[in-house]
């Protein structure tokens, strides 16, 4: 079956009316189509108002990363008329159509786990109840974890089924840190929408920065001049670099090995202290703004970087090696947690988890935006799909980013750091993409006949990548689920939103 | 081994001297702001208009750390001049007045009273209880107990259960699906105990503040007896709030 589908590179804003529409109940048959031909599920978002005819109208977004393009489709949904569920043929989307089923009323006739993603039966009164899954038989145990859980980490409630040690099955329930961002976002004057961006996950707030700002620029057909762009990548890999360390270092951690986790613990700190003298904050917030950057580096300034960066890449390579080369962590590492790379396709997971389970899946070269058209860095991957590709993957694009960060630093460029953002246009959409250390950040942004936005969809990449979880832990051991769990490192926030 | 054991020995010490000596942190760093009442025209609201959070009030200017996102946005709205942020990192305060900052100097945290400070002053067990947490103070919150930051030295750290803990931390806007798990684990610490609530979010639903929940942070109900705004709070920050309540640094020390 071939489907009509808006085709335009990601950041580039399209106006609704060129986007084609779509009845629901042959949606999963046109996504089983696209997904033949290459494409893969980004988001499927509300868009605002009601359809002619009643119902909801909601963008779906694929990309063909080997096109460098995405595709737009406007879905209409009837209420109270069951469609054929687009997770019957797409795993990928079993997320995506739930929250629409919870917050919208749709009916996704034989979606196989129909379960509220962020409503709790237990905590709210009508909301619809759903049971965990649960594995019978002698012998059979089940593990409840959270949502408070033992770390300083972020809540979520995890059920295990397992038969002694082994787990048969992970049930992740989400939904605690739900903020209301995005209806919080269309309701806000424009400098409260950039700061909402960088809280959606306060670990990537570069990435949701960045994300947001592109599609703000898209939305009023600007672009930010190339000092900014440069900025913005320097400081979007500097932001993976100290993430991509600091969980290398919980990895180390995770597994009792303390030179790793503390020399790596403290190196994360030095990288996001690089970001603090960029942007004046440890995770580069107030330093992206629409229309470009709000800070720059002279020659002085960015020699000192260079300086400070030379030890840390030292002793970052020094950690590395040890911690790779200890048998007591590769024994850990190897064989944990398996994601087969037909499970990850199926699942659309992104970022290093699908990278680690093979996957070439990169937004900064499939859809790259600003600097990342001149300066490619290459896709870094691994095969096993296990704990400790994951970490492989990781310390390939710690050295990696480090390389472009280098270069682009060393070049000195006079010019505007921003560009003047005028209105957005009226009656159009944009789909940004920016690859962010947990992979690609998706914000969906429309306007409505007079330019005002009404519609906001963000998608950080632990809302695909959760699914990676649970099927990562099935037939490892209870007392490996941490490790697991360290090993995607995931947002609860960005999923919850 | 030999190799662990060389960089282990090439590394060195790496805990920072604080609060011993001074901290230092960039230009850029965005710590507490210095206000000039003298300078504010009649009428302008140029700050107040541009915050993102509605932390400024003007007539007489005055300017909310708890709902202070940090961000420069304030600084460049004046056209005279009235608001700067200076790299001071020492922010946390004991009531939700005293984060109110009119330009008349800080109020910095005071320790706890003197029966408190023998329960707590040498040991202190806290629980953190992420309420919409975007990762960001829970990430400060982590990076104290790394060994430049060192929180053990000082007798403090964060304990798994609620029954070991003599308080929790505090962080996010309190989202209506964590307020019930926050209540629970808070009743699950034995008393006398503690809140510290950690964050923008934490102390004024930050960013989040108000909306369809009607976010505002730590309830109503629950006696916060520290305040660290920030957002996140730098781990220096989080470091002076703990321990000034603890009276282990006073007045201007630890800067």
């Amino acid at each position: 079956m071939t489907t009509d589908v808006r085709w335009a590179p990601a950041g580039v804003a399209v106006p609704l009316a060129e986007i084609p529409a779509a009845g629901a109940a042959g949606l999963a048959g046109a996504c089983a189509g696209l997904q033949a031909a290459g494409a893969r599920l980004v988001a499927m978002a509300p868009l605002a108002g009601v359809p002619e005819g009643g119902g909801l109208e909601a963008l779906v977004v694929v990309a063909n990363d080997a096109a460098n393009r995405v595709g737009m489709v406007r879905a209409v949904f009837r209420p109270g008329v069951p469609y054929p569920a687009v997770t019957a043929v797409l795993p990928e989307a079993q997320a995506f159509e739930r929250e629409l089923w919870e917050d919208h009323g749709t009916t996704p006739a034989e979606h196989p786990w129909l379960k509220p993603l962020r409503r709790h039966a237990e905590l709210e009164p009508g909301a619809p109840g759903h049971p965990f899954f649960r594995v019978e038989g002698a012998g059979i145990h089940e593990v409840a974890v959270g949502p408070v859980h033992a770390g300083i980490i972020e809540p979520g409630h995890f059920r295990l089924q397992c038969r002694g040690e082994e787990v048969l099955s992970l049930e992740i329930q989400l939904g605690y840190q739900h903020r209301g961002a995005e209806r919080a976002l269309l309701a806000a004057a424009p400098a409260r929408r950039l700061a909402i961006a960088e809280s959606v996950a306060g670990d990537g707030a570069v990435g949701h920065a960045l994300a947001h700002c592109l599609a703000v620029e898209a939305l009023a057909g600007v672009e930010a001049p190339l000092p900014a762009q440069i900025l913005r990548g320097v400081a979007l890999e500097l932001e993976r670099i100290a993430a991509h360390v600091g969980d290398l270092g919980a990895l180390a951690g995770d597994v009792g090995y303390q030179p790793g986790a503390a020399w790596l613990g403290r190196l994360r700190g030095e990288v996001l202290n690089l970001l603090l003298e960029l942007s004046g904050s440890r995770y580069g917030r107030g330093l992206i703004v629409p229309g470009g950057v709000r800070f720059g580096l002279d020659g002085a300034a960015r020699g000192a970087l260079l300086a400070r960066l030379g030890p840390v890449e030292r002793d970052l390579r020094a950690a590395a090696d040890v911690l790779f080369d200890a048998p007591s962590v590769l024994s850990r590492f190897e064989g944990t947690g398996v994601v087969a790379r037909g499970d990850a396709d199926a699942l659309g997971l992104v970022g290093p988890a699908a990278r680690a389970s093979g996957l070439s899946r990169d937004a900064r070269r499939d859809h790259p935006h600003g600097i990342y058209r001149f300066a490619i860095i290459p896709v870094s991957s691994g095969d096993e799909g296990d704990v400790m590709a994951r970490a492989m993957v990781r310390w390939l694009e710690v050295q990696r980013s480090l390389v472009f960060v280098r270069e682009q630093l060393a070049e000195v460029r006079a010019g505007p750091l921003t560009a003047p953002v005028p209105a957005a246009r009226p009656g159009t959409a944009v789909a940004a993409l920016v690859e962010g250390w947990r992979g690609e950040i998706a914000h969906l942004a429309a306007t409505g006949p007079d330019g005002a936005l009404t519609a906001y969809r963000v998608v950080d990449p632990s809302f695909h990548n959760w699914a990676g979880l649970a099927l990562a832990l099935r037939g490892n051991q209870v007392s490996d689920f941490p490790l697991c769990n360290k090993s995607f490192n995931l947002s609860y926030a960005g999923h919850d939103r | 081994m030999i190799r662990i054991l060389w960089e282990r020995l090439r590394g060195g010490r790496r805990t920072s001297g604080y609060p011993d000596r001074p901290v230092t942190l960039p230009a850029r760093f965005r710590g507490r702001p210095r206000l000039d009442p003298a300078r504010c025209t009649d009428g302008c609201r140029a700050c107040a208009a541009a915050c993102p959070t509605a932390a400024i009030r003007t007539d007489p200017l005055a300017l909310d750390l708890g709902a202070c996102l940090f961000c420069p946005v304030c600084v460049e709205a004046c056209p005279e001049g009235a608001i700067a942020f200076t790299p001071d990192h020492r922010l946390a305060a004991r009531s939700r007045d005293d984060l109110v900052e009119r330009g008349a100097g800080p109020r910095y945290a005071a320790a706890l009273d003197a029966q408190a400070r023998r329960l707590f002053g040498r040991s202190l067990r806290l629980r953190h209880v992420a309420a919409g947490d975007c990762g960001g103070c829970a990430s400060e919150l982590n990076a104290l107990s790394n060994v430049v930051f060192d929180l053990a030295r000082f007798g403090v750290g964060f304990v798994a259960s609620p029954r070991h803990a003599d308080g929790i931390v505090i962080t996010g806007p309190v989202t209506p699906n964590m307020a019930e798990a926050l209540r629970r684990t808070w009743e699950a610490v034995p008393g006398p105990k503690l809140v510290i609530a950690v964050g923008a979010c934490a102390i004024s639903g930050g960013p989040f503040a108000g909306g369809a929940f009607g976010l505002a942070g730590v309830p109503g109900d629950l006696k916060v007896d520290l305040y660290v705004p920030g957002c996140p709070p730098h781990p220096y920050t989080i470091l002076d709030g703990l321990l000034r309540l603890l009276g282990r640094l006073e007045g201007e020390a630890g800067a």
